[in-house]
């Protein structure tokens, strides 16, 4: 079951084609990572999901049901770009944007007011947005996301420009939103933080879709067959040997006490693993090396931009 | 609908519980009637030096016509010019005053010389030029053996009184033309500074949003043409909700004005003319009836509603325009200027177009500036106290309303786009790019 689905989506702009033929579905309750390089389409997709923006053909299907102006106040959305009146005291900002998402006055008061208690921020109410670091706007920024109870949550680079206390904050936040059921879709460019937090990943440039599915299947697609063993002792003489014989595997690395192959066939590992055995060799780790998704990244669509 | 409600409020109430706006709305008229109460103070100030003149009355003809008054004290002293001379410069006296004999009655120049070391002020040099005047005059006609009465009974005044054509059609006097203009003119000028104010408000406000970058915030739970709507429908509410305090104000302020520092404008100042130009007060009373009379036939319900009709579609059709412009901007207020020309020109030329509309209501000027929809919004209210023909009253609202509706359309067309484009400058071909690409 997904919580977002999209079917050839297609947005151009004047000449530019930002979305070029996008399907992908996001799985209900999953933390989905958007990923691109910068310019690659990721903003103009939010802006279809999120209804800011139409798209010129294909359609998006949020749990189901195609977008209509009903759906803005099931989806929260922080874009990259923070912003909030700066003259505005904390607690009317939050109120007058809760209610926009079509909460009442009351259940609006009643979140914001559960929400200030979550960060120790009880006394903030009457504070002017521009009296606050920009730390806090940040928290006030996420809570102006996620005030409404939204279904799908989709945040834009959350973490750029926040402190590490900060960044561990909203992380538990989203881990816990993501317990209690909510859908996360999570648009970077940083793929160490990807590879923490999404179950799932499409990656888009120059607006198509390059590769989509859960992270594990990802990292399959792309790994090397790569293995890393470890082992004290010394190695067999004939290992060169095998290796040309039989072309199984190959050395690719061979470091002090640890060697790095790449096996042909799925059975080399086990013939490698026993030969060394026989032998004597004292085998100490075995471990498939995995890409990791910034290799991957780098791999489809050039040097990523961090 | 409501969410467009709740963003109206928003640009209400935070504006209107600024201090700034609080201080603006009270401190202006106060501001302006402690500028007229100073200027008043000015113009009625007299300065209480005496000035002692001594008079050379060669013709024997000014005595007891020069009296003394303001300050001014004349003594006839039967001495020579030079004597008198070196008694001004032992400050017996301020000033000698030679009036020669007028010696040919068909000599109209006259000069008179005045020796002092301090020049006479200006009021006191008319003063005097216009009695010796009048004396001069009086002395012609008994010269001439003219009979004075006679003479009055020359002058004459000449009043054209404009009657209707049809019995029953309402009968007007040769003042009301000054006194439709006059409203005529207030209400156009009145409409331009509303738009005008209201319409940097809106630009101002939308560039603020754009600049604070919640923007994309906002356009996540509302649409962009809401928001736009909102701008322009709370900051209009700001301008009006101040124009409504100053309708108040103004004369309050005014009258506690007269009554607490004890002066009043007009009155005094009207007398004070008056008296000058020796209108009798029966006929100024005779003329603030008629005044008053004037003022009580116009239409004001007609023009009032008419009135508020064009300030809203006026401030509608501009106020998103604004909007639209601001929304190309960013923060920077030459670029804002530049782009928001196209927008104040057309405001301007309107206005200025209001006097020479004042000077012929029904000329084709004044017809065809009161249907074109960019000047209408000015010209209509400003010609309606003059009774235009009803089709032109209708084909120029109809053709307002479809503008306004265009222009709040193209607007948004143009806002959509423009709040989301950082960095880049905006052209005027870009922008009507804008307007044409799909939602």
């Amino acid at each position: 079951m997904s919580i977002l689905r999209l079917e050839n989506v297609i947005k151009t702009y004047d000449k530019h084609t930002a979305v070029n033929n996008v399907s992908f579905d996001v799985p209900k309750g999953s933390i989905f990572g958007l990923l691109g390089p910068n310019g690659a389409g990721k903003t103009s997709l939010i802006r279809i999901i999120t209804t800011i923006t139409g798209a010129d053909s294909g359609t998006v299907l949020l749990d189901g049901e195609k977008l209509n102006s009903n759906h803005p106040s099931q989806i929260g959305y922080m874009p990259e770009e923070r912003g909030l009146y700066k003259k505005m005291k904390v607690g009317e900002q939050l109120l007058y944007l809760a209610q926009l998402k079509g909460l009442s006055k009351e259940k609006a008061k009643e979140q914001i007011n559960h929400w200030f208690e979550k960060f120790n921020i009880e006394n903030w109410w009457d504070k002017k947005i521009e009296e606050l670091s920009k730390g806090m706007q940040q928290k006030i920024q996420f809570i102006a996301t996620v005030v409404h109870q939204p279904k799908l949550l989709i945040l834009d680079e959350p973490f750029s420009g926040l402190d590490p206390v900060n960044t561990n904050l909203i992380k538990s936040e989203i881990d816990e939103m993501h317990q209690n059921g909510t859908s996360i879709i999570f648009s970077t460019h940083r793929m160490e933080q990807v590879e923490e937090i999404c179950e799932h990943i499409v990656l888009i440039n120059q607006g198509q879709k390059v590769l989509e599915g859960r992270v594990t299947d990802v990292k399959n697609q792309f790994k090397d067959n790569l293995y890393k063993i470890k082992y004290t002792g010394e190695l067999p003489d004939d290992l060169q040997i095998m290796d040309v014989a039989d072309d199984s595997y190959k050395i690719i690395e061979q470091g002090k006490k640890s060697i790095t192959v790449q096996v042909t066939e799925e059975s080399a590992s086990n013939k490698l693993l026993n030969h060394l055995i026989n032998k004597g060799v004292h085998i100490q780790s075995f471990n498939e090396i995995l890409p990791t998704l910034n290799e991957i990244f780098i791999r489809k669509v050039g040097p990523s931009e961090q | 609908m409501n969410k467009l409600w709740l963003i109206v409020q928003r640009e209400y109430l935070t504006r209107v519980k600024k201090r700034a706006f609080i201080l603006t709305t009270l401190l202006i008229p106060l501001g302006l009637v402690l500028f007229y109460a100073a200027m008043f103070l000015i113009m009625s100030y007299e300065d209480e030096e005496k000035i002692k003149i001594a008079v050379v009355d060669e013709g024997g003809i000014m005595n007891k016509v020069l009296k003394d008054e303001n300050d001014l004290y004349f003594s006839f002293p039967n001495e020579s010019l030079a004597n008198l001379k070196e008694k001004v410069e032992k400050e017996e006296y301020n000033g000698v005053l030679v009036v020669p004999k007028p010696n040919r009655i068909e000599v109209k120049d006259f000069t008179i010389n005045y020796f002092s070391e301090n020049q006479l002020s200006m009021t006191n040099k008319v003063r005097l030029e216009q009695k010796i005047g009048d004396k001069i005059r009086d002395y012609k006609i008994a010269e001439l053996n003219l009979d004075k009465e006679q003479l009055d009974k020359l002058r004459s005044k000449v009043t054209i009184d404009p009657e209707p054509i049809k019995e029953g059609d309402k009968d007007s006097t040769s003042m009301t033309g000054l006194i439709l203009g006059g409203v005529g003119g207030l209400l156009g000028t009145i409409i331009f500074f509303i738009v005008f104010i209201n319409g940097t408000q809106v630009m101002m406000g939308v560039m603020e949003e754009k600049t604070n970058r919640i923007v994309e915030v906002m356009v996540s739970s509302v649409k962009p043409f809401e928001l736009m709507l909102g701008k322009v429908l709370g900051i209009g509410g700001v301008t009006l909700t101040q124009m409504a305090i100053w309708a108040i104000l103004f004369p309050l302020i005014f009258m506690g004005a007269q009554l607490f520092l004890g002066f009043d404008f007009g009155e005094s100042q009207v007398a004070a003319a008056n008296a000058n130009a020796g209108v009798d007060q029966e006929q100024v009373e005779s003329f603030a009836f008629q005044l008053m009379q004037e003022v009580g036939n116009i239409n004001w319900f007609l023009i009032l509603s008419a009135f508020a009709i064009y300030l809203l579609l006026g401030f509608f059709m501009y106020g998103s325009l604004y909007a639209a412009v601001g929304s190309a901007v960013g923060d920077d207020m030459a670029e804002a200027q530049k782009l928001s020309l196209p927008i104040a020109l057309p405001i301007s030329l309107s206005f200025y177009l209001i006097f020479p509309v004042m000077n012929a209501p029904n000329g084709t000027l004044a017809v065809w500036a009161s249907i074109f929809p960019i000047s209408s919004p000015f010209i209509m209210p400003a010609r309606l106290a003059f009774d235009p023909p009803l089709w032109q009253v209708g084909l120029s609202l109809v053709v307002l309303i479809a503008t306004t509706i265009f222009f709040v359309w193209f607007a948004g067309r143009i806002y959509r786009v423009g709040i989301f484009l950082y960095g880049k400058k905006a052209t005027f071909s870009e922008m009507a790019k804008w307007i044409f690409y799909k939602g």
